[in-house]
C-alpha cells in the first residue's frame, strides 16, 4: 500500500482507443492490486479491472488543456488511455502505477496476496492435481530402457533442472555428471518424450561446451546411452535449432554444437530459430501494426511482413514437425539442444510433442506438457514474462510461440484438440498475471524456496475446474483428427495473424456470432434432452405398469439453456466514415469488469449473458433466441474504422 | 458440326492425370464438342469431365516423346496431363485450345445442355423483374414509387432491364431526357427500398457533365423527388474526386453542389475493373508460389492488393447502408458506367441491410437482381479469369470480389446466412463456365437476343431443388432481422481460402470439421423429436382416466 500516492482519482476521462470523441467518464481507484476505472455514467455500474502486473507500460505524456494523458500498455495486449484532470494527479498516478507493476521482490507478486475463499487443504489438493511422475509412468517409464535418476535430487548437478529426470538405462551417475559438465548449466541430455509404440525418444539438452575442439567422453557416451535406448534404430539426430551461424559463434565463447566425428552415428542438423531478442523485436513490431489506428489493408500486410513474426513461428513449427516425423515415422531418437536449452528447446519439444501424442491435445495433456517441457525444464518464466523489475533484454515472448503455434494447428485441424482459443489465451495471461503461483521464478528450485506450493494456489485446479469454458465442441475421443501424428501443412498461407490473442481486446474486429458458443449451447442442451429422454422412458413403463398412478409429479420442465437475444452489438455500425456525420451512433456503454483475470468476474459475466428459458407446452427449446454473439455482446463495438476519403 | 472439325485426336490411351492431393489418374482422354474427359474405366475411380469453356489457359511441356499439358482452369484449379506422344499431345492442346475459346455465344454448352434432373421449379420464372419489388406494393411504397416500361424494347438504356422502379413522380418522358444525360443511359433507378424508414438506394450511370457543366432539370428532378421534405440525401460516387474529374474531359462528371444542393457528394476509391483483373491474377500467383517463404507469400499478397480491394468495397457498401439506416437519407450511388463498382455497393449494401438478402432464395433474388437485370456484362467480365495470358480487355473479377465481400460478412456472422459458402463457391464457378444459360450475355436486351429462357436450362433450376438446397443450407442459420454492420478492419478481413487456396491445400480436417458440425446440431434436433414423441405419449397415458379401466 506504501506504493499508492493516490487511491482515487475523480472525473477521469478513458478515451476509446479508436474513437477518442467517444469517452467515458468516471473514477479511477488504485488498490494494492487492481486499477479500477468505475464509470460515472449509465445505470449499471461499469467497470474496467486492471492487474497490475499485467501493466506492462505507463506512459504519461504531456499535459493539454483537456487534462493529462496516462496510456497503459497490459502485457496481454490490453491498452487504455486515460485522460487525468490535473496533471499533478496524473503524475501520482503515473509513479504509483510504475513501481506496482514492477515489483521489485517475488514477495510481491500477487500470488502471494491473491486469496480466494479456499480453504488450506483445498489449496494443498490444488498442487496435487499435477503429477509429472504419472504421465511418464502413463507411457510406461520407467521400463527397461529408460530409468528414473536421482542424480539432480539436490539440484547439484543442474540447478535449473528438475529433481526428477529420465536418463537411459545405462547412464550411470559419474556418465551423467561428467556430461553434465560439458554442457552449459549442466543441462546434460535427459528425457522429454518417449513413444511406446516405437521407443524413440526426444531428448534435451543445452549446447556442449565443444569450443573449437574440446571433447567430453562421457557427453559421448551419453549420446550413445540414448541412441541404445532406442534398439531398433542405429543412429540418432542431433538437432541444433539454431541458425548456424549463431551456434558458429557460440564456439569461439567455447561452446558451440556437436562435432558429428566426435559422437558415434549422429545425424547433426541445424534449424535456425532466431534467439529471444530477434523474437523480442519481432513481437514488438507486431504489436506496433496490432495498435495502429485504422490502417490501411497495405499498412497492416506490410507492418505483419516487417515484423518477421509469421517467420518465427512458422520457424519453430517446422522445427517440431522435424522432430516428430524422425520419432514417428524414422523411428529415431532425437537430442535437441539450442543454448541454453530452456526457450527454442522448450519451444521444439513441446511442439514435437503435441504433434505426436494425442494426449497433449486434451486439456489435461496441455497442462501437463506446460509443466514438464517448460516449467520443470526450467524456462525462466519470471524473467522471459518480466515478473519483477529485471534485465529487459531477458524478456522475450518465447512461450506465447508455442501456444500460438497450438492456435494455428487448432486452425488446420478444428477437431482434433480437446481445448479450444479460450484455453490458450487463459493459460496466457495467466503466464503473465501472476495470480497463481505455477509460473513464479525460474526454476524448479526457485519455487521450492519461494514456497510457492505452501503459499499460492494452481492454476491448472482452477482450469479444471471451469474445463466446460475451455472444451472444444468439434473435439471427439473418437474423431480420426485426434488419433495419431497431426501432419499441418506449413506453407506461408497457412499461417494466420493470430487476431483473438493480439487484438484481443478489440472488440469489434472479432466475428459477432460465434460458432463455437453455439455448439457448444446445443451440446448443453443436448445434454439435458438426453437425461429427460431417460426420464421419460422410466415414466412412461411405469405408468404403463402402474393403470392406476395418477400423480403430476413428473411435470419436471425442461430447462433450456439459450443464449441471450442481445443483438446489440450486431445492430451498431463501426465508424466508416472517420467522422463524416455529425450525429454518428453513439456506442453502448461498456459491461461491467471481469475484462481481465478474475476467474470470479468472468464467471459471473458468463453467467449473466445466459438466460433461462423454456418452454413448458411443447418441451421445444426455443431456439429463435439462442443465436450466439461473442462473449460481450454488449461491448463497445466501435473499434476500427475505415477512412474515408472525401473531400 | 463444327465441332468435328478443331477436334483433330478425339481419344487417347495411357493418359496420366495428376491433380494436386488427389492420386493420380491413368485413362482414357476423349475431346468432345464441350468437354475433356478423362477416364480410367474403372469402378470406384473418379472421372474427369472439364468444361472447355472453364479452361484459362494451357501450356505444353516436352520431355521426349512425352508430352505434357497443363491445364488452367477459370475456377483456378490447374490439373496437369501426360500425353504418350508428341503428335497427339500437340493435337490435343491445339483443340483445347480452339474449343475454349469460341467466340460464338450459340456455340456454347448451355445451348446443348439438357438436364438430367427434374426441374420443379423452372429458374427462368423464379426471379421475374416484376416481381422485384412485389412485396412492397402493399406498401406506401406505391404512392412513392412506379414501375415504368419504358424501357420495355431496351431503346431508352441498352442495360437495363424492360421493367425498372422510378418515383411516381417522375413520366416515362423525363425518365427518357434523364437518360440522355446518364452514362449508357442508366436513368436513377430504385436499387432498395428500406422499409424500417423508407429511405432508398438508388442507382445510375454517372451525369454526362462534361468540362462546360451541363445540367439535367429532369436529372435534378428525379432525383430530388426521392427525398423527404426537408431531408438531405448522399450521393456515394465510387470514383475518387481526381478520378471524377478527369472523367469530365471525357463527358461524363458528377453531381455538382451548385445543382444538387440537397445532395451530399461522398467519394470512395474503388478501382476500375482493369485495375481489379490484375489484382487477381497477381492474388493468384501468390496462392500458387511454392517457394514456402514467409516474407515472400505476405508481400505477394500485400502487392497482390486483392485484400485492399476487398476492404474498400466493404467500407463503402457499409457507408451506403450506414447512410440509409443510421442517417435516415436516401442514397444514389455511381461509378462511371455504373454497371461494375455501382453494384458492388448496392448488393452489398443490401446484404447488410435486408435479412431478406441473406436466404437462398433472397441472394439468388439479388444476384438476378442487382446483377444479371441490372447489366453487369458477365459475359465479357468473366470471359478469362487469373490464367489468361492475353492481355485483359474487358475483362475483371468484379462479381468475384462480390462474391468475396459476402463471404467475409458471412464469416462475421456465420448464423446469419441461410446459405453457407457453398453457394458463393458454386455462383463463382458458374459465373465463368457453366452448362447454364443464366450469366450468358452482358445484360436483360443481349439474354432476350439469345432466347435463352428457351434454348437453356437456368442455374437457379438447379439450385433449388431439394437435394441441392439441402447442401447449400447453413445448419447454423437462424433468421436475424437486424441490420448487420461488419468490420472492415484489416484483422478482420480474411483471405478466402475456399476459393484462393481451394486447389492448393488438402480441405480435409476443415470438411470434417464441418461433418462434426453438422452431425451435432442434427443429433440435438433428432433429441427433440424424441423427446417430443415421449412428451406427447406421456401425455396421453396420463390423460386416460385410470378409472375407466378399473373393472
Amino acid at each position: 500500500m506504501e506504493h499508492i500516492r493516490l487511491p482515487k482519482v475523480e472525473n477521469v476521462r478513458l478515451l476509446d482507443r479508436v474513437s477518442p470523441r467517444r469517452s467515458r467518464v468516471g473514477t479511477l481507484y488504485l488498490t494494492a492490486t487492481h486499477s479500477i476505472f468505475v464509470e460515472n455514467e449509465g445505470g449499471e455500474r461499469n467497470e474496467t479491472w486492471v492487474l497490475h502486473s499485467l501493466v506492462c507500460s505507463v506512459e504519461k505524456q504531456a499535459a493539454t488543456a483537456s487534462g493529462c494523458p496516462l496510456h497503459i500498455r497490459c502485457k496481454n495486449f490490453q491498452l487504455l488511455n486515460f485522460n487525468i484532470p490535473r496533471e499533478s494527479e496524473c503524475q501520482d498516478v503515473h509513479l504509483s502505477l510504475q513501481r506496482l507493476s514492477q515489483p521489485e521482490r517475488y514477495e510481491e507478486l500477487y500470488c502471494f496476496s491473491y486469496k480466494p475463499n479456499i480453504d488450506e487443504e483445498e489449496r494443498r489438493q490444488e498442487w496435487a492435481f499435477m503429477d509429472l511422475r504419472a504421465d511418464y509412468s502413463r507411457v510406461g517409464l520407467p521400463n527397461s530402457l529408460w530409468k528414473l535418476s536421482s542424480v539432480n535430487q539436490q539440484y547439484k548437478v543442474s540447478d535449473t533442472y528438475p529433481a526428477d529426470l529420465f536418463v537411459p538405462e545405462s547412464a550411470t551417475p559419474p556418465v551423467i555428471v561428467g556430461s553434465s559438465k560439458f554442457r552449459s548449466r549442466g543441462r546434460f541430455p535427459a528425457l522429454s518424450y518417449y513413444s511406446k509404440e516405437n521407443h524413440a525418444a526426444i531428448c534435451r539438452s543445452s549446447q556442449p561446451l565443444s569450443g573449437f575442439s574440446a571433447r567430453c567422453l562421457e557427453d559421448e557416451q551419453m549420446l550413445e546411452a540414448i541412441l541404445r535406448s532406442n534398439p531398433r534404430s542405429d543412429f540418432m539426430y542431433v538437432v541444433d535449432t539454431r541458425p548456424k551461424l549463431n551456434a558458429i559463434a557460440n564456439r569461439a565463447a567455447g561452446k558451440g554444437y556437436e562435432n558429428e566425428d566426435n559422437y558415434s552415428n549422429i545425424k547433426f542438423q541445424f534449424m535456425g530459430i532466431e534467439n529471444i531478442h530477434v523474437m523480442r523485436n519481432s513481437h514488438q513490431k507486431m504489436l506496433e501494426v496490432c495498435e495502429l489506428r485504422s490502417p490501411s489493408m497495405s499498412d497492416f500486410l506490410e507492418g505483419l511482413e516487417n515484423s518477421g513474426w509469421l517467420k518465427h513461428i512458422k520457424a519453430v513449427l517446422d522445427a517440431g514437425i522435424f522432430i516428430a516425423k524422425a520419432i514417428a515415422e524414422e523411428g529415431v531418437s532425437v537430442l535437441v539442444h539450442c543454448s541454453d536449452g530452456w526457450d527454442r528447446t522448450a519451444q521444439v519439444c513441446s511442439v514435437a510433442s503435441v504433434l505426436l501424442d494425442p494426449y497433449y491435445r486434451t486439456l489435461r495433456g496441455l497442462m501437463v506438457l506446460i509443466e514438464k517441457d517448460w516449467i520443470s525444464f526450467g524456462h525462466k518464466f519470471s524473467h522471459r514474462c518480466n515478473h519483477l523489475v529485471g534485465d529487459p533484454k531477458e524478456v522475450s515472448p518465447i512461450i506465447d510461440q508455442f501456444l500460438e503455434c497450438l492456435w494455428q494447428l487448432m486452425e488446420q485441424f478444428p477437431c482434433a484438440f480437446e481445448y479450444n482459443e479460450r484455453f490458450l489465451i487463459t493459460i496466457h495471461s495467466h503466464i503473465y498475471s501472476c495470480q497463481f503461483g505455477n509460473f513464479i521464478g525460474n526454476s524448479q528450485r526457485e519455487r521450492i524456496e519461494k514456497g510457492v506450493c505452501e503459499k499460492t494456489h494452481s492454476l491448472w485446479s482452477y482450469l479444471w475446474t471451469n474445463r466446460a469454458d475451455y472444451t472444444n465442441p468439434l473435439y471427439r475421443p473418437d474423431h480420426s483428427q485426434t488419433q495419431g501424428l497431426l501432419r499441418p501443412s506449413t506453407a506461408p498461407y497457412c499461417f494466420k495473424f493470430w487476431r483473438g490473442l493480439y487484438n484481443r481486446f478489440d472488440r469489434g474486429m472479432h466475428p459477432r456470432q460465434s460458432v463455437e458458443d453455439y455448439l457448444r449451447a446445443i451440446q448443453e442442451e443436448t445434454q439435458q434432452l438426453e437425461e429427460q429422454l431417460t426420464s421419460h422412458k422410466q415414466k412412461i413403463t411405469q405408468l404403463e405398469q402402474e393403470q392406476g398412478w395418477n400423480a403430476t409429479t413428473f411435470d419436471k420442465s425442461p430447462t433450456v439453456w439459450a443464449l441471450g437475444n442481445d443483438l446489440a452489438l450486431a445492430n451498431t455500425p463501426q465508424d466508416y466514415t472517420g467522422g463524416f456525420f455529425a450525429s454518428s451512433p453513439h456506442s453502448p456503454k461498456a459491461p461491467a469488469g471481469g475484462l481481465i483475470l478474475l476467474p470470479l468476474d468472468s464467471k459471473q459475466a458468463a453467467d449473466s449473458s445466459f438466460s433461462t428459458s423454456s418452454d413448458q407446452e411443447s418441451g421445444i427449446a426455443d431456439l429463435s433466441c439462442r443465436s450466439p454473439l461473442s462473449e460481450d455482446s454488449t461491448r463497445d463495438p466501435d473499434s476500427d474504422e475505415a477512412a474515408y476519403s472525401a473531400a | 458440326m463444327e465441332f468435328a472439325e478443331l477436334i483433330k485426336t478425339p481419344r487417347v490411351d495411357g493418359v496420366v492425370l495428376h491433380r494436386p492431393f488427389m492420386p493420380t489418374v491413368e485413362g482414357t482422354l476423349c475431346l468432345t464438342g464441350h468437354h475433356l474427359i478423362l477416364s480410367s474405366r474403372q469402378d470406384n475411380t473418379e472421372e474427369l469431365w472439364l468444361l472447355h469453356s472453364n479452361i484459362d489457359s494451357i501450356e505444353k511441356r516436352f520431355v521426349g516423346s512425352l508430352g505434357s499439358i497443363i491445364v488452367k482452369c477459370k475456377d483456378l484449379r490447374v490439373i496437369q496431363l501426360d500425353i504418350p506422344g508428341m503428335e497427339e499431345c500437340l493435337n490435343i492442346a491445339s483443340s483445347i485450345e480452339a474449343l475454349s475459346t469460341l467466340d460464338s455465344i450459340s456455340l456454347m454448352y448451355p445451348f446443348f445442355y439438357r438436364p438430367m434432373f427434374e426441374v420443379i421449379e423452372d429458374g427462368w420464372n423464379s426471379f421475374l423483374p416484376q416481381d422485384a419489388f412485389k412485396d412492397l406494393e402493399s406498401m406506401v411504397w406505391t404512392d412513392e414509387w412506379r414501375l415504368s416500361e419504358v424501357n420495355k424494347d431496351f431503346s431508352v438504356c441498352p442495360s437495363y432491364p424492360p421493367l425498372v422502379a422510378v418515383p411516381k413522380d417522375i413520366d416515362d418522358d423525363s425518365l427518357k431526357k434523364v437518360a440522355t444525360f446518364r452514362h449508357g443511359g442508366r436513368f436513377p433507378v430504385l436499387s432498395y427500398y428500406h422499409k424500417k424508414n423508407g429511405m432508398v438506394m438508388m442507382r445510375a450511370g454517372q451525369p454526362l457533365t462534361g468540362t462546360n457543366g451541363r445540367r439535367c432539370k429532369e436529372d435534378e428532378k428525379l432525383i430530388n423527388a426521392t427525398l423527404r421534405p426537408g431531408k438531405r440525401g448522399y450521393i456515394i460516387d465510387t470514383r475518387t474526386i481526381n478520378v471524377a474529374q478527369q472523367a469530365k474531359a471525357r463527358g461524363g462528371g458528377f453531381e455538382s453542389e451548385g445543382n444538387y444542393p440537397q445532395w451530399r457528394r461522398i467519394h470512395k476509391a474503388i478501382e476500375r475493373s482493369n485495375v481489379l483483373q490484375e489484382s487477381l491474377i497477381k492474388l493468384v500467383e501468390a496462392c500458387n508460389d511454392q517457394s514456402h517463404s514467409m516474407d515472400r507469400w505476405l508481400s505477394k499478397l500485400e502487392a497482390s492488393n486483392w485484400q485492399t480491394h476487398v476492404k474498400e468495397v466493404l467500407t463503402t457498401a457499409c457507408l451506403a447502408a450506414q447512410c440509409i439506416d443510421r442517417e435516415g437519407a436516401s442514397v444514389l450511388v455511381h461509378g462511371t458506367e455504373g454497371t461494375d463498382s455501382t453494384l458492388l455497393v448496392t448488393s452489398l449494401a443490401q446484404i447488410i441491410l435486408d435479412p431478406a438478402c441473406r436466404t437462398i432464395k433472397g441472394f439468388q433474388n439479388l444476384v438476378e437482381r442487382e446483377w444479371l437485370q441490372a447489366g453487369h456484362p458477365f459475359q465479357q467480365r468473366c470471359a478469362q479469369s487469373a490464367y489468361s495470358n492475353s492481355k485483359p480487355r474487358l475483362e475483371a473479377p468484379v462479381f468475384l470480389l462480390f462474391l468475396d465481400g459476402v463471404w467475409q460478412i458471412l464469416r462475421q456472422f456465420p448464423c446469419s446466412f441461410e446459405f453457407t459458402e457453398s453457394l458463393l463457391v458454386l455462383l463463382f464457378e458458374h459465373a465463368y463456365a457453366s452448362q447454364f444459360g443464366t450469366f450468358l450475355g452482358n445484360s436483360a436486351a443481349g439474354r432476350a437476343k439469345l432466347s435463352l429462357p428457351e434454348k437453356t436450362v437456368s442455374l437457379w433450376s438447379w439450385v433449388n431443388r431439394p437435394q441441392e438446397l439441402e447442401r447449400l443450407t447453413n445448419p447454423l442459420y437462424e433468421a436475424n432481422s437486424l441490420v448487420i454492420w461488419p468490420s472492415v478492419a484489416p484483422q478482420s478481413l480474411l483471405l478466402w481460402e475456399g476459393v484462393f487456396l481451394r486447389w492448393n491445400r488438402s480441405s480435409k480436417s476443415l470438411d470434417e470439421a464441418y461433418d462434426e458440425m453438422v452431425h451435432i446440431i442434427e443429433y440435438n434436433k433428432e433429441l427433440q423429436n424424441k423427446v417430443n414423441t415421449l412428451r406427447r405419449q406421456l401425455a396421453q397415458l396420463e390423460t386416460e382416466d385410470p378409472l375407466l379401466h378399473t373393472p
